[in-house]
């Protein structure tokens, strides 16, 4: 039992990095006022991106995962332009940048297809790694589930402790105040999007990279999705956004441990929980929700300076 | 005195309908300027030049002397141009301190220059008389409070020609003179403060100029104290000549009665404070008053989608005081509302539908299928009889234009045969072509012997159609008048204090 529980805990955060990733991504996102439904398409772009890279250039993760954020961030741009610039639907975009990240990957991927590869591999911390169970599940991590950390915390700080921050909040909360204040609302919401993209290509580099260790096509399976339910669980808060992405992490980390123990439970039925487990999120969070919506004031709408009516 | 800030020629189009037509404007340092009109006269509008946030079409600005372009927001602070919008530029969630921020940098580490920007409030705060706690959020202080944190906000970006619109439209009567005599000793350390208002009695008091507009334009621009009350209403709302007064009919048995109707706004600002009033059969009652006392309140809540605080609404003289709107149209109750496409018309459905649909809801065409041929024809018929211009009763509703619109909406609403019709501000926007049809149109219901309230910011409009003309002000009516009206004594009760 024991040793279930090591195995459980210790495969939890590589399916929580992607998780938290994504999910800070999309906070950055939607804290500007942005909402970004492509997150699905971004991560595949990164995912692909990440492991071709990884395999052309000397199978280094680093390579990977910079080719991951740099892919993020090109159909961030693409995102970006359409949305914040021609000021299209947010919600139709986001949606075309799914199909359009699936059929560009699927595309492009072949290539690589069902290439395995190395991948991330678990850092050995010396003696650290050897304590029973806490060195298995604490220090014998891949490298970028250290680096994640930070990067959560720098998420936070940027929104919560410096002035950009406040600037960004502002812009996602009441774009013609932040504008009367001569906060310039497009280039803020421009920036936002391209972190955010970078943080999703990220988030699907890291899965190819560490998870699956492994290119197939929407590979993503979903995850995309399931970090834009992460980020009303959440609510917009990226010290929140920790928390569920260890909930959802888990409950993916289960499901091969599950399946390895032998236990009699249907293989669907299993794949199916972490989408049962983001319903049973967002009914919570609609019957719990009666304090006032935590949601960005302008959230999903464009901003028109002279719009008057 | 030097000149601050001088405009001329401005003129700005928003879709077609000019908001501002060749206005010009004159502001010098160290003096209170009233900027004075009716609602719709372009005064806000005037200002948003000012402030960066319309980009006019036409026109020159100069400030201190010297001619500018102002691209921005940004570079109207630049230049030392500050205002404090009617509708407040804050971020609700976020603390007093952090608004002020926002907009004013102060240099150093955020958080110790958040921790200076809080200190520098309160300083300011002792000079203006205000008492602010910079850690408040927005959303848990008071209207006059985050007023105050506006002008505080404002001010320490170094604003030396500071606009305030409509100020004191928010305030009780204390903190309105508190709020004017502050803007006083503003101007008297040296800032030109332009006070956009529709209040004669705030002009007189606190004023050292007063220009004035009307439809776009500059009409007036002098010294208060040579201006007397009528002749300032008289610039306000023209003197356009009456067209000859139709008889005046009603006085029938009445149809629509209100008592006694409270009605808060969406943010739970009191906004009908205890209106009562009386429509009988044959007859218009009109509702005049400037836009913003409580207009879109009692047509909201005769409508059935705003409910009421207390107080009575009976058709017939049946109380129908909480009604929803199926109910009130059973009732006999046809509306016009002020904004056609939000509750009134549904854009992409076709003409024959959008007549149809009050119809529909009352089994007129059919209770489980559809008579569309009945309904077609009955659609056919409105289209002439009120000269709707469209290619048939197939069309889509998007592609009428305002006026034509506006028929369909009357149309049906007439045609439901109940015979009270509240209809607020039914030719807005519209050209003088489709006004005068939508107008003859009432006039021919109450001939009819329908019961019109007709609620209208548009004075000529109101005086010209209605039988009695109540006046409302702050959310009660404060006087009535039989037709004729006399047109400055009506105009007095709609600016005045009352």
């Amino acid at each position: 039992m024991i040793e279930f529980l090591a195995n459980w805990l210790a495969f939890t955060p590589v399916f929580a990095v992607p998780l938290l990733l994504a999910t800070l991504g999309l906070i950055v996102n939607e804290r500007a006022g942005v909402i970004n439904l492509g997150a699905e398409g971004m991560m595949l772009c990164g995912a692909l991106a990440g492991v071709a890279c990884y395999i052309e250039f000397g199978e280094s993760t680093a390579v990977g995962m910079t080719a991951a954020a740099f892919a993020g961030l090109l159909i961030a741009f693409l995102f970006a332009f359409v949305v914040v610039v021609l000021r299209a639907d947010q919600v139709v975009t986001g949606i075309t940048i799914v199909f359009f990240g699936a059929g560009l990957t699927g595309l492009i991927g072949l290539r690589w297809n069902d290439t395995a590869i190395a991948g991330f591999r678990k850092l050995d911390l010396g003696f650290l790694s050897e304590i029973p169970f806490f060195g298995k599940v604490v220090f014998a991590q891949d490298a970028m589930v250290y680096l994640t950390i930070p990067i959560a915390f720098g998420v936070w700080y940027f929104l919560f402790r410096t002035r950009a921050g406040l600037n960004l909040r502002a812009v996602g909360e009441n774009p013609q105040a932040a504008d009367a204040a001569g906060i310039a609302v497009d280039a803020y919401r421009f920036c936002a999007v391209a972190a955010g993209g970078v943080l999703c290509g990220m988030a699907g580099g890291y899965l190819a990279l560490a998870a699956a260790k492994i290119w197939v096509n929407e590979m993503t399976h979903g995850r995309g999705w399931i970090a834009i339910a992460l980020v009303i669980f959440a609510r917009w808060m990226p010290g929140r956004a920790v928390l569920g992405a260890l909930l959802f992490g888990g409950i993916e980390a289960l499901i091969p441990r599950i399946f390895a123990a032998g236990w009699p439970v249907p293989q669907y039925f299993l794949q199916m929980t972490p989408f049962l487990a983001t319903l049973a999120v967002l009914v919570w969070v609609g019957v719990a929700g009666k304090r006032r919506s935590a949601a960005p004031g302008a959230l999903g709408l464009p901003y028109v300076r002279e719009d008057r009516w | 005195m030097t000149v601050a800030l001088e405009m001329s020629d401005v003129t700005k189009e928003f879709d077609g309908v000019r908001a501002l037509d060749g206005a010009w404007f004159r502001a010098e340092h160290g003096r209170v300027h009233a900027l004075l009109g009716e609602n719709g006269a372009g005064k806000s509008s005037l200002m948003n030049v000012v402030c960066g946030l319309y980009a006019p079409d036409r026109g020159s600005i100069a400030v201190d002397g010297s001619p500018v372009r102002i691209d921005g927001p940004a570079h109207a602070r630049a230049l030392g141009i500050g205002m404090v919008h009617q509708h407040f530029k804050l971020v609700r969630p976020f603390t007093v301190a952090e608004n002020v921020a926002m907009a004013n940098r102060l240099g150093g580490r955020w958080t110790d220059e958040l921790a200076l920007v809080a200190e520098t409030i309160e300083r300011y705060c002792g000079e203006l008389g205000f008492d602010l706690d910079p850690q408040a959020r927005i959303d848990s202080i008071s209207v006059a409070e985050r007023q105050r944190v506006e002008i505080v906000k404002v001010l320490m970006s170094g604003t030396r020609i500071l606009i305030l619109d409509e100020p004191t439209a928010v305030l009780t009567d204390d903190e309105a003179d508190r709020l004017l005599a502050v803007i006083r000793g503003l101007a008297e350390r040296g800032t030109a403060v332009v006070l956009i208002t529709h209040k004669l009695r705030e002009v007189h008091d606190f004023a050292d100029r007063v220009t004035i507009m009307r439809a776009g334009r500059t009409v007036a621009d002098e010294d208060p104290k040579a201006l007397s009350d009528e002749r300032m209403t008289e610039l306000m709302v023209g003197s356009a000549p009456r067209s000859a007064a139709a008889a005046r009919s009603g006085g029938g048995r009445v149809r629509l009665a209100i008592e006694e109707l409270a009605a808060a706004r969406d943010d739970g600002v009191a906004a009908l404070a205890g209106v009562s009033l009386a429509v009988g059969e044959g007859e218009i009652y009109g509702v005049a008053g400037v836009g913003g006392n409580g207009q879109t309140e009692l047509a909201e809540v005769l409508m059935g989608v705003r409910s009421a605080l207390g107080g009575r609404v009976a058709l017939d003289g049946e109380d129908r005081t909480s009604a929803h709107p199926g109910e009130r149209r059973r009732g006999g109750l046809g509306t016009v509302p002020a904004d056609r496409y939000l509750y009134g018309l549904t854009a992409d459905l076709s003409v024959a539908e959008n007549f149809g649909l009050t119809g529909l809801a009352a089994g007129r065409y059919g209770t489980w299928w559809v008579a569309s041929g009945r309904m077609r024809g009955d659609t056919e018929a409105a289209i002439d009889a009120f000269e709707i211009q469209c290619h048939g009763p197939a069309s889509r509703s998007r592609l009428l234009s305002g006026g034509n619109a506006q028929k369909l909406v009357l149309a049906r609403e007439l045609s439901g045969g109940g015979g009270i019709l509240v209809a607020h501000s039914p030719t807005r926007g519209l050209d003088v072509r489709a006004c005068a049809a939508v107008q003859s149109q009432l006039l021919e219901a109450r001939g009819r012997g329908a019961a019109v309230l007709l609620i209208s910011e548009d004075l000529d409009e109101v005086l010209d159609l209605s039988d009695r003309i109540g006046v409302l002000n702050r959310g009660r009516i404060v006087g009535e008048f039989e037709r004729p009206a006399n047109r400055h004594e009506v105009g007095r009760l709609m600016v005045g204090h009352a």
